[in-house]
Order: C-alpha cells, then structure tokens, then sequence
C-alpha cells in the first residue's frame, strides 16, 4: 500500500539529508509504527506519504514514493486526500471548520461528493468512534481525546486506504490515551486500513503494531521488522523490550501480556520472588521532612468553573512529587496558583514563611521557579547566547551563572544557535537553566515530558533528581512517574482524590501502573533499573 | 433548525434602505423597534446572540458624537438659539469653520435626526448580526467566492487565538522576572506571539492541503476571462444601482435597471466561476418559504417607503427650518410593520 523506493529527503538549506535511502513497504491493512530519537526525521518520513514532503514544506526528494499506486511526484496534497488521511500533531491547530458534523464534512465537502453519501458517512464516522453525543460541539470546548478522535474521523471520510497519525497520543492522559488507541485498533482489524504512526510513548502503542521501521538518524540505514526484534536493538524502546535485555530472554516481548508468559517460562518472576526483600523502591518515599512549602485551601476559578477546590499541599525539603490527573483536572492552574503568578481565589500559599503572591515577579523567581507547558513562551531573544545573559541579568548573578547551568544539564549548544531551532529536550533544557539561575529552593514543572524520547527522559529524569531543590511537575507518562518521584499527588475535578508513595499510589491504579509493575504484579517492582539490580544482587 | 442566513441579511439591509430615505423620528423609532423586537423573539442560544445589544450602544454612542459635534462646529444656525459658546476666532484661511458660537434647537434637532438615521442603520445591522450566524453565512457564499470566504473563516478563528496566545505569553513572561517596560516589553510580547501564528497557520495550511482544499477542476481560459468580465462588470452596476437606491434623486426606473442588470451579470458570473470549484456543501441551509416570507417582508418595508419618498409624499423628511412636529406617514409605517413577520415564521 505504502513503497519507499531509496527515497532521500533533503530539506532546503540542510547540508546533509533528514533521511536516506529509506526502502521499505507496508502492506494493506498493517499498522506500521515509526519509531526514532527526536529530530531522527519521523515527522518527515510520515508527510512524506501523502505528499506534504516536498510540495509543501520545499526541499528535495528523490527515489520515489508510492501510495495506492499513486507516485507523490505527480499528485500533490490535495490530490491525494482521498487516499491518505493525515491527522497532524495538534488536532486543534488543524480544524478548520467550528463545530464537530461540519469538520468531519470538510474532507468530503473538498473532494466533492455528493450531500447523500456526506450525510451517511458522517453518521457512520460519528457512531464508529463514538462521538455521536458530541455532533453539535464546538471543537475547541473538546476535551484532548475527543479532539483527537474528531481528527482521525475528519481524516476517515473521506475514505482514504491509508491513515497517517503523527504523535496522537503524546499529549493525552492515559485513559484518553486508550480511547484514541482503541479507535484505530478497530479501524485496522475491521476496516482494513493502513495506519502509520509515530510515537513517542511507545509503551501505549507498541503492542498494536503489526511492523516497526526505525530511523537511526545521523545517516544511518533504516530498519523495518517485526516490533520486539527491531525495538531490541534501538535507543528508543518501551520498559517491557528493555527487560528483555536486561533478564536476557531471546524471545522480545512488546506487551504485558507476553512479558507475563516468557517471565514465567524463564522463570524471572521466581527469581524476583525470591529476591524481594531486596526490591527496595529506589524511590521510595523518606521519613517526616522538612516542610518547604505550605499550601492550605488553594482554590483557583475561571468564571463560574472552580478548576482547584480547596487543595492543601505541603512540599518537603528535596522531596520530589509528581501531580498526575486527567487533563483538564486542575494541575496546571494548582502549579500556577502555587507559584503566584497564577490567579488564586482563596487559601494561602507559604514558601519559607512568605507568600509568593503577594511579591514582586522578580523576587518570586528565587522563591519558586515554574517552568510552563510552553517553555518558548518563556524565550524571545534571537540567540541562547542572548537568553542566557538576559536571565544573569534578571536574576542578579554574575554573568555565565545561566550557561554553566545549561552546561550541566544538556552540554554543547552552540551559543548562537536560535532558540526556535533547538530541539524539544534542548529548549526545555534551556528554559530550565533560566529558572534555575534564580536558583529557588522550589521548582515546579508543567508537563516536561511532552516531546521528549526516551533517552530525553531519562536524563531529564537523572537531571531532576540531583537538583538541590524540592521538584513537583505535572505529567501524564507513568513510567517516567516511576522512575523519577518518590511521592504521587492524583487530582480530578481539582480536588486531591490520591496522595502517597510513588510505589503505592500508581501500583494501585491500572491506568497509572507502569509496566513492571504490571508484568510482576504484585512484587513492587516499578523500573527496569530496579528489576536489573535486584538480579545482579 | 435556524432560518437561512441569508434571509436575515436580506432583511436587514432592506430594512436599512428603508431607514435610509427618513429623517422622521418616529418612523426611525419604528425601524429601530421592529428590528429590536424581531432580534429578541427569533434569536438563539449563539455566543453571537448578544450583538443587537453591542450595535445598539454604539448607536447611542454616534448620536451623542453627532450632536457634540454639531455644538462645539456649529452647522445649520436657527432663530431659536438655546445658548451660546464662547467663540475661539480662526485665522482667516480657516474660513467657513467655526468653534463655538450660538447653538440653536433647529441646529440641535438636525444632528439628532442625522445621528438618529445612522443609529437605525446600524440597529439593523445590529440585528442581523444577532440573528444569522456569520460563519454560516460565509459557508454560503457562491462557490466561485469559496476561497475568500475560506480566507475570512480562518481569520475570524485566529483572531481569538491570537489573544488567547498573547495572554499564555504575557502570563509566561512574569516567570522571567517582568523586567522589560515600554518598547522592549511589546517586542518581548510580539516575537513570541507572532511565532506561534505563523506556526498555527502553516499548521491549519498543512492540514488543509492533506484534506482536499484548493483541489481544482481545469476551465479553459477563455471561460475564466469570461467570468472576470462577468462578474466585475455585475459588481459595478451593483455599486451604481445602490448609491442610487440610497441617494433617491436619480430615477428609480435607472436605478432599478441598473440594480437588476448588476444582479444578473454577478450571478451568472459566479454561477460560471463555480464550474472551477469542484467541491459540495454539507447539509446546505435551505431556502424554504420561511426564508422568502422574512426577505419579502424586509423588500415590503423598503418598498412602502421607496415609493413615498419617490413620488414626494410628505412626512419622511423632516424639515428643521421652521422646527415641524413629527406626525407617523401611513404607508411607510405600515410598510415597517410589515417587516415583522420572522416573528410569526420563526421555527424553534
């Protein structure tokens, strides 16, 4: 259905091809999953098949691209919308029409079929992923998954043999996550259809797949196989591939499932066993603390909606607590309304005996730093040379204070490179390194990990962890729950419905289990690193 | 279901021709009413329901900026003179412009009816806006105006991202301290802003290619130099045939003429254009006979006082120089009234 044919991709002014020599086919009806390192070129290798690489974006393709037969030299974009449906990283930022029956009609509308088979197939699109209930909405009042969900759908009617979904689950919480991933599971055993994807949350997706290709990037060859297989060999891969490593079993599981079987058959799970009073949590949570910051009674409201009811929060000194919840459960504004700079409609907040609030932003910096959703809406100078000097200067240290920092934490930005063109994990890196050179004793984090790869994470997770200062970050991604904080906070409604150990709080939800702990369930194993030790001991 | 928008826009511009041709308060009164009354009762629950309320404001915003303007610039002078300004004299060049000086109850009463006229007008307005949803309108637009109206779509979405972008940034920026004022703050605020709109547009362009937009059929060239032809030469008699309608002093078989030639022209020009558009509508609003008794009615009001006004009736024109009480001239009231039939039409 899909053929790359030596395909090499060139963007204008890139010295050196996004990719090269790509050769690979996926046949009707597989889902193919893209796996790479960020910047690795899966974005472009995806917008490659319906035309959007090079008629769009400009540069060089050569070797050819087929779909359905259809070579991407002749038919650009549009011409192919009734092959391929494309649904982009931010579902919200492609909409085009207001409300949900008209932005599923716009494909069809363009395409010029006739209002009868429009009507129809708009009814069946709304029943096949469940979005009836929600025809007449306005799209941005959506909640992320079904926004999502009316993507794909809007990408669905217009009938197209392949559907090519870049990230759809990255920004999601986990049950919206399922939603979405059950949706496409549905259209390719009972459609038929082709599905490429690329992901970052590997763990979501990987047991779906029919075949992997991964991008090595830096000119390496491609290579496309069976999910376990391939995932084995590559930087990027989910926790049950890496266990397989690390018990060194030659079959490589990609789901729960057969993780469970082979632990048993290899008999990992007794070994485990008999080890477990060994399986201290790396994380787990240390004695009375402290106490750093004091929240009591925060209430934050937009309007009529009360987004935080009456949180009481209390941070330790270096304790390190993530805030998990479903989107839209009030973890944002709580960040926001903990750092002062945030509307707050009641309670107090009380960082080292003041209220952060009530300073000026400048002083509110060194007390708790917050490092937004966003991180570029933190950056406007043309230069990290020029960033990194403006927050020396904001902070009052001396200058280099900022580039040593940033130094620490992702080493060799060229300085003169443009904020807009640093990777995800560099800008976030940098916008960290801004925060921290006010150096304040409570740092706060909204979602960090979107974007990141799992290398990112791991680092990001190393970095945070030997930080000289109390961490609280907001996160929909369990395994990195798991391998970074040793307290659980879980909101909904913005009320605070769970809040203990990392270990017993996401132990104890399906939804929020990492993999391990689901593979060796009930032993209180949440990290490869951990199953790792606790067999070498 | 929701009446035609373009039903409403019909009504509202005819009720709006009718205003045009009377200084009469009390028929400007009646214009204003009826409009008001039919935005009430037919509106709905759309976040756009409120605008009668927000161009009936600025209504009473120009009528006070009229007559503040008439009193501090003088205009017509009357014998009834209410008080007087001190005058500031102007040097000679300024001839013919006055600050200050005597202001008369004729003078007054003028800008009044002047700035009640424009009021009207924009009450009219005001109340189509309540009462036809826009983006539905624009998806109503002839197929060959598709990619402008497109254009127009995107534009009133981005306009609210935008904001909603600036505030995300301005919010952002205390983080860093707030340290920039004046120029640099703006600058600091902008490049961020503006960033993220293009990043949305190029985004939404993407999106859009993929799902089919701008797909075109192939029409021979002379077709589409027909079409131009067509469709400029519609518009220009249109342009003539309305700045007769609302002048009144040329005659109605010229404007009339010209207004339908116009009509005519554009139509088949688009109709022409439209063969390049190979695209369909979904669930297209209908034109049902609810939406030609609401454009009817609205053509009824225009009419009655076309006609009255054409062939010299008395009682639209309120002459200030002697001061004339207002009476309500017959058939152009009736003809308003008329104008509230979505009233009884209306579908819930």
């Amino acid at each position: 259905m899909i053929t790359f044919d030596n395909v090499s991709i060139t963007y204008a002014g890139a010295s050196e091809p996004t990719v090269s020599n790509l050769d690979f086919t996926v046949p009707e009806g597989e889902l193919c999953l893209v796996v790479g390192r960020t910047g690795a070129g899966k974005s472009t290798v995806l917008r490659a098949v319906n035309g959007l690489v090079p008629h769009f974006t400009g540069g060089t393709l050569t070797g050819r691209v087929l779909v359905d037969g259809r070579d991407t030299a002749q038919f650009p974009p549009r011409e192919l919308a009734d092959v391929v449906g494309m649904v982009g990283q931010d579902p919200l930022a492609g909409f085009v029409a207001d409300n949900v029956e008209e932005e599923l009609a716009y494909s069809m509308e363009s395409i010029g079929l006739p209002n009868a088979v429009m009507r129809k197939r708009v009814e069946e699109t709304l029943d096949l992923l469940g979005l009836a209930e929600l025809r007449d909405r306005p799209l941005a009042t959506l909640s992320g998954g079904q926004q999502q969900r009316v993507a794909i759908g809007a990408a669905l009617t217009a009938h197209p043999r392949v559907l090519v979904l870049d990230e759809p689950t990255s920004a999601l919480d986990p049950g919206a996550a399922e939603e979405v991933l059950a949706a496409l599971q549905r259209l390719v055993h009972d459609l038929g259809m082709t599905v490429l994807i690329a992901e970052h949350r590997l763990e979501r997706v990987v047991q779906y797949a029919d075949r992997v290709l991964w991008l090595p990037g830096g000119g390496e060859p491609a290579i496309v196989g069976e999910p376990g297989p391939v995932l084995a060999g590559s930087p990027v891969a989910p926790p049950v591939v890496r266990l397989a490593t690390v018990a060194g079993w030659d079959t490589v599981p990609v789901s729960i499932r057969d993780a469970r079987r082979v632990s048993a058959v290899r008999g990992t799970h007794t070994a485990l066993n008999a080890v477990r009073g060994t399986l201290t949590a790396s994380n787990a949570a240390r004695g009375t603390l402290t106490s750093l910051l004091d929240a009591s009674g925060v209430e934050v409201k937009y309007g009529k909606t009360r987004a935080v009811r009456g949180v009481d929060l209390r941070i330790g000194d270096g304790e390190r607590v993530a805030l998990m919840g479903r989107n839209g459960s009030g973890k944002s504004s709580l960040l926001w309304a903990v750092q002062g700079s945030g509307p707050r409609s009641g309670g107090t907040v009380d960082v080292r005996g003041q209220d952060p609030k009530t300073m000026k932003p400048a002083q509110r910096r060194e007390l708790v730093g917050l490092v937004p959703q966003t991180p570029g809406d933190l950056l406007y100078l043309e230069t990290v040379a020029a960033e990194c000097a403006q927050a020396d200067r904001e902070s009052g240290m001396p200058s280099g204070s900022c580039r040593k920092i940033l130094d620490d934490l992702v080493p060799g930005i060229d300085p003169q490179e443009h904020p807009k063109d640093l990777s995800e994990g560099q800008r976030l890196g940098l916008v960290l390194a801004i925060t921290l050179t006010a150096v304040p004793p409570v740092l706060l984090l909204d979602e960090p990990t979107r974007g990141l790869d799992y290398p990112g994470k791991a680092r990001l997770a190393a970095t945070l962890k030997d930080l000289d200062a109390a961490v609280v970050l907001s996160t929909h991604d369990v395994e990195f729950v798991a391998e970074f904080a040793d307290r659980v906070i879980v909101m909904a409604e913005g009320e605070v419905v769970a809040d203990g150990p990392a270990a017993e709080v996401i132990t104890s939800s399906p939804v929020f289990a990492p993999q391990m702990a689901k593979v060796f369930a009930p032993l209180p194993v949440l990290t490869v690193d951990q199953v790792a030790g606790a067999l070498s001991a | 279901m929701t009446l035609h928008p373009g039903a409403w826009w019909l009504w509202g511009l005819l009720l709006a021709v009718a205003a045009s041709r009377t200084t009469n308060p009390l028929l400007l009164g009646l214009v204003i009413a009826v409009a008001g009354l039919v935005a009430v009762a037919c509106r709905t629950e759309a976040p756009w329901a409120d605008a009668y309320g927000v161009f009936l404001k600025l209504g009473l915003l120009i009528i006070a900026l009229r007559v503040v303007f008439h009193v501090l610039l003088g205009g017509i002078t009357g014998e009834t003179v209410l008080f007087t300004l001190p005058e500031i004299p102007l040097p000679s060049w300024a001839k013919g412009i006055r600050l200050g000086g005597p202001v008369s109850a004729e003078g007054l009463l003028f800008a009044l009816y002047q700035g009640l006229q424009l009021a009207t007008l924009l009450g009219c307005i005001g109340a189509v806006n309540a009462l036809a949803n826009p983006k539905r309108a624009l998806r109503s637009m002839p197929a060959a105006l598709y990619e402008v109206s497109v254009a127009v779509v995107v534009a009133l979405t981005t306009a609210p991202q935008l904001v909603a972008s600036a505030k995300a940034v301005r919010k952002a920026r205390r983080l860093r301290g707030d340290g920039a004022r004046g120029w640099r703050a703006l600058r600091t605020l902008l490049v961020p802003v503006l960033e993220d709109a293009l990043d949305r547009s190029l985004a939404l362009a993407a999106a859009m290619d993929s799902r089919g937009y701008g797909r075109t059929a192939s029409v021979p060239a002379g077709t589409r130099r027909l079409t131009s032809a067509l469709v400029l030469a519609g518009l220009i008699g249109l342009c003539v045939g309305i700045y007769g309608l609302l002048d009144g002093q040329a005659s109605p078989y010229v404007t009339f003429g010209l207004l339908l030639a116009g009509a005519g022209l554009a139509i088949a020009g688009l109709r022409l254009g439209a063969k390049r558009v190979p695209r369909t509508r979904y669930r297209p609003d209908p034109w049902r006979w609810q939406e030609s008794v609401v454009a009817g009615s609205g053509a009824i009001a225009a009419a009655a006082t076309v006609f009255v006004s054409a062939s010299g009736g008395s009682g639209l024109v309120m002459s200030v120089v002697p001061i004339e009480v207002p009476t309500l001239p017959l058939i152009p009231a009736l003809g308003v009234l008329v104008a509230l039939a979505p009233i009884a039409v209306r579908t819930r």
